[in-house]
């Protein structure tokens, strides 16, 4: 058969666009039946072939109606945004296919089919996914193991926190850097000690009792606040003309660099202890977020280094002949224009960190992620470990995307032309 | 002599002193105290610091190994075991996730709308999830998922899937040696016939097809060692065996742990992401006017993409993706939540469990990734060198 008689033009436009779609349609139809209602019209045929038909009538269609210039805006644009090539005819056709097959089945699992109701595993009766055991679980996947009575506290330092982040985008410029400073340098202290207490009255929680969402918070927050100044402090030293601060700042950037967070956490969980004089106890979360904010320290000391490299010259030498001394330059002029160049970087660190802090399991400490394993192996809920880790991952990926857009945003405001 | 300036330059040395000096003074001070405090608990503990350990009896078994080993060997072999470990699942992950990635950053470079809208969503997707997450996905909820032993999926009756690992045939080798030579003697063939193409390009102008005579040797020789060479590939089936009523199991082929799979997958699919954007990055940093200008120039689109836009993707593309590699063999340490025995489960877990050596044994494990890194980041500095465009 010659394939060019059946090339299609403009002259009989028409029909080829009615053959052509009356073969897709064929096509989808064939596919919709025989993943929804289970009957394959073309059992007639081989097994082999029988299975390819949605594809072949799918690709020949497509293949008629791929006219250039037709004139009709809709075709056009399908054509070039779905069916320039047959290559491209059947990348389309695969990936619609594949999600009319996978997509309803998984749907069902998670909304349609799913258990919300009830209390216990014995309620989960349907085939689909057993939200109930996320809802009994709810409360120490995000407090851990707090006490269900001082809970309150968790909530207040955190309610605290989003009120003071939000209020410092309302209030004038003049008290924005007051509550900037008191939200970096003593919002921490004060919130830990609400959380820890011990002291005014209230009942001390031990740092092991600490767990869930709300220790992921805690961990990545204090990391947050903690590596950046640091990271900062490596980065200027590292650049620094002095050979003994800059080999100390790259002997130490790189160490941390060059070694996975577990083995950090290992060390400082058993090798830490050893360093100390005997019988000083220091606590294990102090441990694990000294650990951290070092590792990402060393991360980000090498973002801000590349911000700093990739400012011009003459942004330094402008600055010294001001009579600028090292500090006065760096914090009024280096810093804040190399900072906004490096925003995308400083978020990727960040984003690092939170998907680092379930690691901190190593240690014993469990938050979102070790709560779920620590639940899936209850007797009671055996066999819902995949509801828990859907679960898990879909908070955090919620986190990490939210706070990746946010970047990006961040980054097209601030961008200032040169 | 102008000594208000000699006065200047005096202080100003002195200036860059003493931040130096007190730097110094102040970490070896923190090594001293770290130094008397490690002896005084090693010696409240009744152990000294010494790598002698190493040399001892292990008496602990190992779920999977490369190579030899049982509880009768070294603490040395079972470092040994467990760097082989760590190196087989990050050459796996590596490697699949380099295909996955270029692809998915290809995909997302593509015309058809839903091709890459798909690699855009795959990459938003497993780039914010833990990796930690996925592996436990993976390893505590996907494959525990799959069949018991006795109704294994069939792959064509020569590989087995169940909830007890993968088995795949095992490759039966004579004469493995003369295989391996022939495809060494291709290689050294290929490149001095690379160099010869070359000079004849550069004087004669004459184009001899290198990639097919390339292909031709690089299966030919080897295919040859089988002809005359005595070498000879047979394989050895995996077969389901009934040891008693109930228990069934699969003896012969090669296995591969559920362990293993769900690592290799976890880590492959989350790295594949971040190679992703880096292959997307490289090929939207090649300008559009090289394209341009290589087309004006006659090349068709297969040599635009060989020889104008390739090379200068993969400068933009290889350094970023280098790193990535790393990120991926330090990220495989994450074997330790599933029990899959790399360096830091096997040693840094069980080793230092047995032996409460903490400071010899984390010293090591840390170097040993920390060298692993440094050669990389040489690699990758003498690379880049290499490959700077060289400006007149």
């Amino acid at each position: 058969m010659n394939l060019s008689m059946l090339k299609s033009d403009t002259k009989n436009l028409n029909s080829f666009i009615a053959a052509g779609s009356a073969l897709i349609f064929i096509g989808f139809i064939d596919i919709i039946l025989s993943s929804f209602f289970s009957t394959n019209i073309t059992a007639f045929l081989p097994n082999k072939i029988s299975y390819l038909t949605p594809l072949l009538f799918g690709l020949f269609g497509l293949y008629l109606i791929r006219i250039e210039f037709s004139g009709n805006k809709l075709l056009d644009k399908v054509n070039t945004n779905f069916n320039s090539s047959n290559f491209n005819a059947l990348l389309t056709l695969l990936v619609i296919f594949a999600l009319i097959k996978y997509v309803p089945p998984l749907l069902n699992w998670f909304v349609f089919d799913a258990n919300f109701a009830g209390n216990t595993k014995e309620d989960c009766t349907s085939g689909g996914a057993c939200w109930v055991f996320v809802k009994v679980w709810l409360n120490r996947f995000v407090y851990g193991l707090y006490p269900d009575t001082e809970q309150w506290r968790i909530n207040t330092a955190f309610l605290t926190l989003f009120l003071l982040v939000g209020a410092s985008f309302f209030v004038p410029q003049k008290f924005k850097k007051y509550i900037i400073i008191f939200l970096l340098f003593v919002y921490p202290i004060i919130g830990l000690k609400l959380i820890s207490g011990g002291d005014f009255g209230l009942k001390y929680v031990e740092t092991g009792a600490w767990g869930g969402l709300s220790l992921t918070f805690i961990v990545s927050a204090f990391a947050l606040i903690l590596c950046f100044p640091i990271g900062t402090i490596l980065a200027l030293g590292r650049r620094s003309k002095l050979p003994a601060i800059r080999y100390t700042s790259i002997g130490f950037i790189e160490l941390w660099r060059g070694v996975p967070l577990i083995t950090v956490l290992f060390m400082s969980a058993v090798m830490f202890p050893m360093f100390l004089p005997d019988g000083t106890y220091v606590d294990k979360l102090i441990r694990v977020l000294i650990a951290i904010t070092l590792f990402e320290a060393a991360y980000m000391a090498e973002v801000v280094r590349g911000g700093l490299q990739a400012l011009p010259k003459g942004q330094y030498e402008a600055a010294k002949s001001l009579g600028m001394g090292y500090w006065k330059m760096h914090f009024l002029i280096i810093l804040p224009q190399a900072l906004k160049l490096v925003i995308p970087g400083i978020a990727n660190t960040f984003l690092a960190l939170v998907k680092d802090t379930p690691l901190i399991f190593v240690v014993g400490l469990l938050e979102l992620a070790g709560m779920v394993n620590l639940a899936k192996t209850n007797p009671k809920w055996l066999g819902m470990a995949m509801e828990g880790y859907v679960f898990a991952g879909l908070v955090f990926w919620v986190i990490c995307y939210v706070m990746s857009r946010y970047s990006q945003n961040l980054e097209k405001k601030l961008k200032t032309e040169r | 002599m102008n000594f208000k300036n000699l006065k200047f330059n005096l202080s100003n040395k002195n200036k860059d002193l003493i931040p130096q000096i007190l730097t110094v003074v102040f970490l070896i001070l923190i090594v001293i105290y770290f130094t008397i405090n490690a002896q005084s608990n090693m010696g409240n503990r009744g152990i000294s610091f010494g790598f002698g350990f190493l040399s001892q009896e292990s008496s602990f078994d190992i779920t999977f190994s490369l190579i030899d080993y049982d509880g009768s060997h070294t603490y040395a072999r079972a470092f040994l075991v467990g760097l082989l470990n760590t190196i087989l699942v990050s050459a796996i992950g590596i490697f699949f996730a380099t295909i996955l990635g270029v692809t998915i950053g290809i995909a997302r470079l593509s015309q058809n709308y839903l091709v890459a809208k798909s690699a855009e969503w795959y990459v938003e997707i497993f780039r914010n999830i833990p990796l930690i997450l996925q592996i436990f996905f993976w390893y505590f909820a996907a494959l525990r998922a799959l069949p018991l032993t006795v109704d294994s999926i069939n792959f064509y009756d020569i590989s087995f899937l169940n909830v007890k690992g993968w088995y795949v045939p095992k490759f039966v080798w004579t004469n493995f040696s003369i295989f391996i030579y022939s495809i060494i003697f291709a290689f050294i063939l290929i490149y001095f016939l690379a160099k010869y193409a070359q000079k004849q390009r550069d004087k004669f102008g004459k184009q001899i097809p290198t990639l097919y005579i390339s292909i031709l040797l690089i299966i030919g020789l080897p295919f040859l060692t089988f002809l005359i060479g005595g070498v000879s590939l047979t394989f050895e089936i995996p077969e389901l065996t009934q040891l008693s009523k109930t228990v069934y199991v699969y003896r012969g082929g090669v296995s591969i742990i559920p362990e293993l799979i769900s690592l290799a997958l976890a880590l492959s699919m989350y790295t594949a992401t971040f190679i992703a954007e880096n292959v997307r990055a490289g090929i939207l940093g090649v300008s559009k006017g090289q394209k341009e200008a290589a087309a004006s120039i006659g090349l068709t689109k297969g040599q635009i993409l060989k020889l104008v836009v390739m090379p200068q993707a993969l400068r933009i593309i290889i350094p970023p993706t280098t790193n990535q590699y790393l990120n991926l063999t330090k990220n495989s340490s994450l074997a330790a939540a599933i029990a899959y025995p790399d360096i830091v489960l096997v040693f840094a877990g069980t080793a230092l469990m047995q032996t409460g050596r903490a400071i010899e044994i984390i010293s090591i494990t840390m170097l040993t990734y920390l060298s692993l890194s440094l050669s990389i980041s040489v690699f990758m500095n003498w690379y880049n060198k290499k490959m700077a465009i060289k400006e007149k």
